[in-house]
């Protein structure tokens, strides 16, 4: 059993800082595998139909110039989106963080229903904005289940697991650890381990509940401002299922979400299928507007959240962070993120857009580790849809995790105090001659030229954990430059 | 419950109210990234967008046809191409092939295209339990985009409403040559007149690839597409 498997929460807040999260994670062997298995496939499929696209630099900037002008606009937007969703029969409300999102929602779902006794159990599409803030642990405390229908997100929530992949939320488990999963919760002794009979025995599961429950809770890829219109895609027809046979349906989304106009889904949705899951066009997308007279729920309602996407909006130069399309081609390709897997991140978005949004959606009070998750080598830059700059944004996060940190923080001392000793020839030979002196008893031998260091005390040790370091060198090179300068050249 | 308030009633009490937390929101948008924008300067921006990617098409008409072929084939469909007056032999041909018998389809849908004697049931609004018992479901289509193997529906005659197409296991979808287009922008510019209309792209039969990253075919939507291209 893997450490994985016991993880109740990811909770930027809790979590443990990325490099101890990460060291658990890479003892676990089977996890790596699967991990490095799932994004090989995912990046090689990517390569072939992005490759096949004459114009996927131009699809690029054109998504990049759409998301930006949005979020420049972003108060227009929204508003509009709200008039639009609001005449054609949705409901519209706001939220300015989680605990009020989780409010409305449970409320919404009390209040649905048939014969007004309000519902007790609802159908999810997969969505990681209800993941980020634990909707449904609200709602199972208010006494209503919610029952996952992403194939993905059921895996999770029948193996009392994480999220770990933005897109294929159960990317670290094999299909042997599917299997376990749901003969145990499924109760099915006899199930194979073919992912044909694994998929069947999801869709058998929760046929009989799209059929049942009258309430859907969804998130959503976009909102359209000028129609007032909302878009979904999906695979499996789990989305369809739930946003089409309920009577209400609650969608959460982010304000990020929203995109100007209909015709800019012509950008997106070439962007994502191919980005996300290297498809040419994922098998179902869904664009409904408000409510429509015999054709699906009779009951729709819109929650729009903040929950520090303004303060994201605030800094600008991690505003570009808000252009994200959710596609996690960043992830994928992250060396990283393909090491750890993604519950050493400590939040459900994980990777290198989740080193740069999750600081950032917690106001860089916590998950401060997270901007150095990362050997900034470009390849979540290249990859991205939509043109984010994650390494410039990093790199600026890590500057303010730097600013936050007191003046008498060891690092911070030890800086300054190298700084103080560069700036003079003086102390920096003397500060050389007391290295040679302190650093003699470390020093072993292996009978071969010069000695390394393999363990240093303190704060130090953080370097020699995973290397060993080379002694310093019995002369200097000024010491030798000087002697040879007798000699002439 | 109609649009408008942004309450939420149980009973007769009042429990959610939004409109602090909306003009919360707002405010903070508006101290964020400065001063509200005027809708004339916003669409002016919006205009200026560069949009240097394919809006049109770029293979001739015939190459078109035989690109959305091969990239249904490629999703597992079948697709046959006919002619007007060989459709209604077609989908018997289909269905037979196929061992499908009982039959929903949307209002609306050409008389001319199913065959003589089969067993067709006009959908009447029935519960998605009902549905759940038909074999299958025939219907035309509003746009095909062959560069993408995809075909969209949208709430008119001859395509229905959303569970129509959802609940039953086989699928079989008429498009008609002139509804096809190239690429994706040019799909959405036939859609946008009637944007406000619920609206289904699929892409092959349902499929995932959440297990170990293989696409397996059929989950929750149909598992079976047959595709007949007329013209």
């Amino acid at each position: 059993m893997s450490r994985a498997a016991e993880l109740t929460v990811l909770d930027p807040t809790t979590s443990p800082a990325f490099p101890v999260a990460a060291k658990t994670m890479l003892r676990d062997a089977q996890l790596r595998k699967n991990v490095r298995h799932a994004t090989e496939v995912i990046q090689n499929k990517r390569a072939r139909v992005v490759g096949e696209m004459p114009d996927w630099q131009q699809l690029r900037e054109a998504g990049r110039q759409i998301r930006t002008h949005t979020m420049a606009n972003l108060d227009f937007y929204l508003e509009e989106f709200e008039r639009n969703c609001t005449k054609a029969g949705g409901v519209v409300h706001w939220a300015r963080d989680s605990a009020e999102a989780k409010q409305i929602v449970t409320a919404l779902v009390k209040a649905s229903g048939s014969g007004g006794e309000g519902a007790t159990e609802v159908i999810k599409i997969k969505s990681m904005t209800t993941e980020e803030i634990h909707l449904n642990q609200a709602l199972e405390a208010a006494g209503i289940h919610a029952y996952e229908t992403d194939l993905a997100e059921l895996i999770i929530q029948l193996g009392h697991d994480q999220p770990s992949h933005i897109v294929v939320p159960a990317l670290h488990k094999n299909r042997q650890q599917i299997r376990e999963i749901f003969q145990r919760e499924m109760n099915l002794p006899e199930l194979g381990e073919k992912p044909e009979d694994l998929a069947d025995a999801a869709r058998r599961f929760l046929r009989e509940k799209f059929l049942r429950v009258k309430t859907a809770v969804s998130g959503a890829n976009f909102l359209i401002a000028e129609t007032g219109g909302v878009c979904i895609v999906e695979s499996e027809g789990n989305g369809r299922m739930c946003l089409t046979l309920p009577e209400t349906l609650i969608t959460v989304a982010g304000i990020d979400k929203v995109l100007p106009r209909f015709q800019d889904l012509e950008v997106v949705l070439q962007l994502l299928p191919r980005s996300a899951t290297g498809e040419r066009m994922n098998p179902y997308n869904s664009i409904w507007t408000g409510v429509h007279e015999g054709d699906g729920p009779r009951s729709f309602h819109v929650v729009l959240m903040d929950n520090a996407r303004t303060e994201v909006l605030a800094d600008e130069e991690g505003r570009q962070t808000l252009n994200c399309i959710r596609c996690g081609a960043c992830q994928n390709a992250c060396p990283v993120y393909r090491q750890t897997g993604g519950h050493a991140y400590g939040s459900v978005y994980a990777g290198p857009i989740g080193a740069i949004l999750t600081p950032q959606l917690q106001k860089m009070h916590y998950a401060q580790s997270l901007p150095y998750a990362s050997s900034l080598c470009g390849a979540c830059y290249e990859v991205c849809p939509v043109k984010i700059n994650i390494p410039e944004v990093l790199i600026h996060l890590r500057n303010k995790v730097v600013e936050q940190k007191s003046s008498l923080d060891p690092e911070a001392l030890a800086m300054k105090t190298m700084a103080l000793i560069f700036r003079s020839e003086k102390r920096f030979r003397a500060a050389q001659r007391l290295g040679r002196i302190a650093e003699a008893p470390l020093v072993r031998r292996d009978g071969q030229d010069g000695g390394w260091i393999g363990w240093l005390p303190g704060i130090l040790g953080g370097w020699t954990q995973v290397r060993d370091l080379q002694e310093m060198p019995k002369e200097t090179f000024r010491d030798w430059w000087e002697k040879r300068g007798s000699r002439g050249n | 419950m109609t649009g408008g308030r942004s309450e939420v009633r149980v009973g007769t009490e009042t429990t959610v109210d939004s409109s602090g937390a909306r003009t919360e929101i707002l405010r903070r948008i508006r101290a964020a990234k400065g001063a509200t924008p005027v809708a004339a300067a916003v669409e002016r921006e919006w205009t200026a967008i560069e949009r240097g990617y394919r809006r049109e098409a770029t293979r001739e008409r015939e190459a078109v046809l035989e690109l959305l072929e091969d990239r249904l084939r490629d999703y597992d469909a079948h697709v046959v191409r006919v002619r007007p007056d060989e459709v209604a032999g077609s989908v018997a041909a289909m269905l037979r092939e196929r061992g499908k018998e009982k039959i929903v389809v949307p209002t609306g849908l050409a008389a001319e295209w199913l065959p003589e004697g089969g067993a067709f049931v006009v959908d009447d609004g029935a519960p998605a339990t009902e549905l759940d018992h038909f074999d299958g479901v025939i219907t035309g289509a509003t746009v095909a985009i062959a560069e993408t193997g995809s075909i969209v529906l949208q709430n008119v005659a001859g395509q229905g409403r959303r569970a129509v197409t959802l609940v039953p296991d086989y699928h079989l979808c008429l498009v008609r040559v002139e509804d096809v287009v190239e690429t994706v922008p040019e799909a959405m510019d036939r859609l946008r007149a009637t944007a406000d209309l619920p609206t289904t792209f699929f892409s092959g039969p349902s499929a995932t690839a959440d297990i170990e990253m293989t696409r397996i075919k059929g989950v929750h939507g149909p598992r079976f597409l047959d595709v007949i291209l007329i013209g």
